[in-house]
C-alpha cells in the first residue's frame, strides 16, 4: 500500500493508566477517506484510542503514524499533527470567553497565520455549512447543546484538517438535537473526509461507516463492514453488546 | 382518561409585588417583631455615632490657622489646619520644592491614562494600554529621578508622602501580576524542576512577614554584597515588596487556573496551539477573569502594606503624617487624630475606588459569556 494513502497507522499500541492496561496491542490502519465508527461498552478504551491519535493521551508502546508523521516526544511535530487532525469532544469544549466567530478564527490566525480577514471569511464559510452563521456574534453560553456542537465541528473544520476525530459527539445532547449534529457529520462524510467516530449512534454507523470496530477491555474484538457487523456479528461479546443496545 | 390541549397558554406577568416607600419599609425593615427590634437598634447606633462624628469632623473643626494656637480653642474638633499646612509634605515628602511640578505632572498623566482606560470602547484603547505599560513608566522614572534632559536630580531618599506610596504600590502591582502568573504556571507545570522551584519560591516568601523582607532588603542585604556596592534603598524595597506580593499573586492565579476545565486545555491542544499560546489565548483570559476579586484583594493589601516601609526609614504617606505629629508648632490634642483621620480617608478613597473598578470590570467581562 502506498504510504501517502495512509492517514493513520497504529501498530502494537499499548497504554496504561497507572497500572491499568487500557489499550492492548492495538493495530489499526486508516486510509484516506475512510469512515470508521468505533463502539463498545464504557471503559473499553475507545475514547483513549482516538485521543492517542492526536496525542491528548500518550501511548507507551508501539507506533502511531499520522499523516506520515510518527508521534514521539518531538513536541513540534505533535503540534504539526494536531493542526491536521480536527477533534470534536463530547462536552463541546468551546471557549466560553470568545464569540462563536472568534472560536473559529483563533486557530487559523494563531496556528495557520492567516490574515484576520481571510480567517473570518473561512470561519463564516464553515459556520454557514453547519447552518449557524446567524449566531456568529453570540457567545457559546447563549447557544443550545446541538448548536454548540455544530460550532465545535465548524471550529475544527476551519483548520482544514485531513482527519476528523469525533469523541462521542452526541452523547450529551437532547434527542431533538442529536439529529442536527448527525446531519452535519453525514454531510461531512459524503464530502470524503477521513473520519473516526466513537459513537453509539448505530443508524449513523450503518449509513456512513466503511468499517465498524468493536472494542472491549482495551482491545479490538471485532472489525467488519457495517452490513456484516450488524447482521452477522461473529464474536459472542459483540453479539451480546449489539443485542443490548439494539433491543430498545 | 385522556387530555389534549387545544390552545397553548400565553405568558402572564408575575403576581403584583407591593411597591412604594412604605411597602419597601414594611417588607424590609419591619416585617416581624424581631426585624423591627433590629431595625430600631440599628437606627439607635447610627443616632449615637454619626452626629458626634459630624460635629468633630465638620462643625467644630478648625479649618484655617498657621499654628497650634488656632486649634487650641475650647471644645475644638478636628484640626484640619494642620493637614492644610503640611499638605505638601504629605504629598511629596521632602521632594525638592521647586521640582514638585514634576511629581504633579506624573500624577496628572497617570490619572488621565487610568481615567481614559476606564472608558469602554475607547478608539485608541490599545495604544493607551501600550503607553501606560511601556512609555509611562519610563516617563515617570525620568521625571521623578531627574539627572537627564536638564532636569536636576532628586535623590530617592528625598521622596516621600503619597508619591512614595504610589511608587511602591504601583511598581509592586504592575510587576507582581506577571511574575505571579509565571509562578502559578510553574507550580502547575509537569516539569518537576519548574514545579519544585516555584513551590519553594512561593512557600519561602509567603512564610515570612513583609517586615522581615523589608529589613532583609535594607539592612541585611548590603552585608552580603561586596563592600562598595551600594544600590538605592528605595530600589531594594521595591524589589522586596514586588517579590513578596508575587508569591501571594501566584496562589490567587493558581486558584483561577484550577477552575478551568481540562477540556479547555484539550480543545486548545487539539487545535494545534502550543503551551504558551493555549495559556495566553484560552486559559489565562478565563482564569484571571475568575479571580479578579482575589487579585484586587491582593492589590489592596499590597497598597496598604506599603505603609510598612516606614520601619526601614522611608516616609510614605502615613509616615510623613506621623513625622509631623512631633512638630512643636502644631502640638495640639487633636493633631494626631486629625492626621490619622486624613490618612484613613485617603487610603479608603483609593482602596474603595480599586474595589469599585474591579466590580465594574467583572460585570463588563461577564456580559454574555458565563452562561455555559
Amino acid at each position: 500500500m502506498n504510504e501517502n494513502q495512509m492517514a493513520i497507522e497504529m501498530t502494537g499500541v499499548d497504554k496504561w493508566f497507572g497500572t491499568f492496561h487500557v489499550l492492548k496491542q492495538i493495530d489499526l490502519s486508516v486510509k484516506r477517506g475512510d469512515r470508521i465508527v468505533i463502539c463498545g461498552p464504557s471503559g473499553s478504551g475507545k475514547s483513549t484510542l482516538i485521543r492517542c491519535i492526536n496525542r491528548l493521551e500518550e501511548h507507551q508502546q508501539g507506533r502511531i503514524v499520522v499523516n506520515g508523521i510518527e508521534l514521539n516526544h518531538d513536541l513540534k511535530r505533535i503540534d504539526e499533527v494536531r493542526a491536521e487532525v480536527g477533534m470534536v469532544f463530547q462536552s463541546f469544549n468551546l471557549f466560553p470567553h470568545l464569540s462563536i466567530l472568534e472560536n473559529c478564527t483563533l486557530a487559523p490566525i494563531w496556528v495557520r497565520k492567516l490574515p484576520k480577514a481571510q480567517a473570518h471569511e473561512l470561519a463564516m464559510k464553515y459556520l454557514e455549512r453547519v447552518q449557524i452563521a446567524d449566531q456568529a456574534h453570540k457567545f457559546p453560553g447563549q447557544l443550545s447543546g446541538g448548536q454548540q456542537q455544530r460550532v465545535a465541528i465548524a471550529r475544527a473544520l476551519c483548520m482544514n484538517p485531513k482527519i476528523m476525530l469525533f469523541d462521542e459527539p452526541t452523547s450529551s445532547l437532547d434527542p431533538e438535537m442529536i439529529k442536527e449534529v448527525l446531519d452535519v457529520m453525514i454531510a461531512l462524510a459524503s464530502d470524503g473526509m477521513t473520519m473516526l467516530c466513537v459513537t453509539h449512534e448505530m443508524g449513523f454507523a450503518r449509513t456512513v461507516a466503511d468499517r465498524v470496530i468493536f472494542m472491549d477491555a482495551g482491545q479490538i474484538v471485532e472489525e467488519n463492514e457495517p452490513e456484516a457487523f450488524f447482521n452477522r456479528p461473529q464474536h459472542p461479546r459483540t453479539k451480546e453488546f449489539l443485542s443490548q443496545i439494539l433491543s430498545h | 382518561m385522556s387530555f389534549v390541549r387545544e390552545t397553548y397558554l400565553l405568558e402572564t406577568p408575575p403576581p403584583g409585588i407591593s411597591v412604594g416607600v412604605l411597602g419597601w419599609l414594611r417588607n424590609n425593615l419591619f416585617s416581624s417583631i424581631g426585624n423591627t427590634l433590629l431595625s430600631l437598634l440599628g437606627l439607635y447606633i447610627l443616632w449615637v455615632t454619626v452626629p458626634p462624628l459630624i460635629e468633630w469632623a465638620l462643625l467644630d473643626a478648625v479649618w484655617q490657622g498657621s499654628g497650634r494656637d488656632a486649634c487650641m480653642v475650647e471644645n475644638a474638633g478636628a484640626c484640619w489646619a494642620f493637614v492644610a499646612a503640611k499638605f505638601g509634605q504629605f504629598m511629596y515628602g521632602r521632594y525638592t520644592f521647586e521640582e514638585r511640578w514634576r511629581v504633579d505632572l506624573v500624577f496628572v498623566v497617570g490619572a488621565l491614562t487610568v481615567g481614559l482606560l476606564m472608558i469602554e470602547r475607547m478608539p485608541w484603547r490599545r495604544y493607551l494600554v501600550a503607553f501606560g505599560l511601556l512609555i509611562y513608566p519610563v516617563l515617570a522614572y525620568v521625571l521623578l529621578t531627574g539627572g537627564q534632559f536638564g532636569l536636576p536630580a532628586v535623590e530617592t531618599s528625598l521622596w516621600g508622602g503619597l508619591l512614595l506610596t504610589f511608587v511602591v504600590a504601583s511598581v509592586g502591582i504592575v510587576v507582581s501580576l506577571p511574575l505571579g502568573i509565571l509562578l502559578a504556571l510553574g507550580r502547575r507545570s509537569k516539569m518537576p524542576v519548574m514545579r519544585v522551584l516555584s513551590v519553594i519560591y512561593i512557600e519561602a516568601w509567603r512564610g515570612v512577614p513583609l517586615i522581615t523582607v523589608l529589613f532583609m532588603a535594607s539592612v541585611m542585604l548590603p552585608l552580603f554584597l561586596p563592600p562598595g556596592t551600594n544600590f538605592d534603598k528605595l530600589l531594594r524595597v521595591l524589589i522586596g515588596v514586588t517579590l513578596f506580593s508575587a508569591a501571594y499573586m501566584a496562589e490567587v492565579v493558581r486558584g483561577g487556573l484550577q477552575a478551568i476545565a481540562r477540556g479547555q486545555y484539550e480543545a486548545a491542544s487539539a487545535l494545534g496551539l502550543g503551551f504558551w499560546r493555549a495559556n495566553l489565548l484560552i486559559i489565562l483570559p478565563q482564569a484571571l477573569r475568575l479571580v479578579i476579586p482575589g487579585i484586587v484583594n491582593t492589590f489592596i493589601g499590597l497598597f496598604k502594606d506599603t505603609t510598612l516601609v516606614m520601619i526601614v526609614g522611608l516616609f510614605d504617606f502615613l509616615g510623613s503624617i506621623q513625622v509631623n505629629f512631633s512638630d512643636a508648632n502644631w502640638a495640639t490634642p487633636q493633631t494626631a487624630a486629625s492626621g490619622y483621620a486624613f490618612a484613613a480617608l485617603i487610603f479608603w478613597i483609593i482602596c474603595f475606588s480599586m474595589s469599585r473598578y474591579s466590580m465594574r470590570l467583572e460585570s463588563r467581562l461577564n456580559e454574555g459569556t458565563r452562561r455555559a
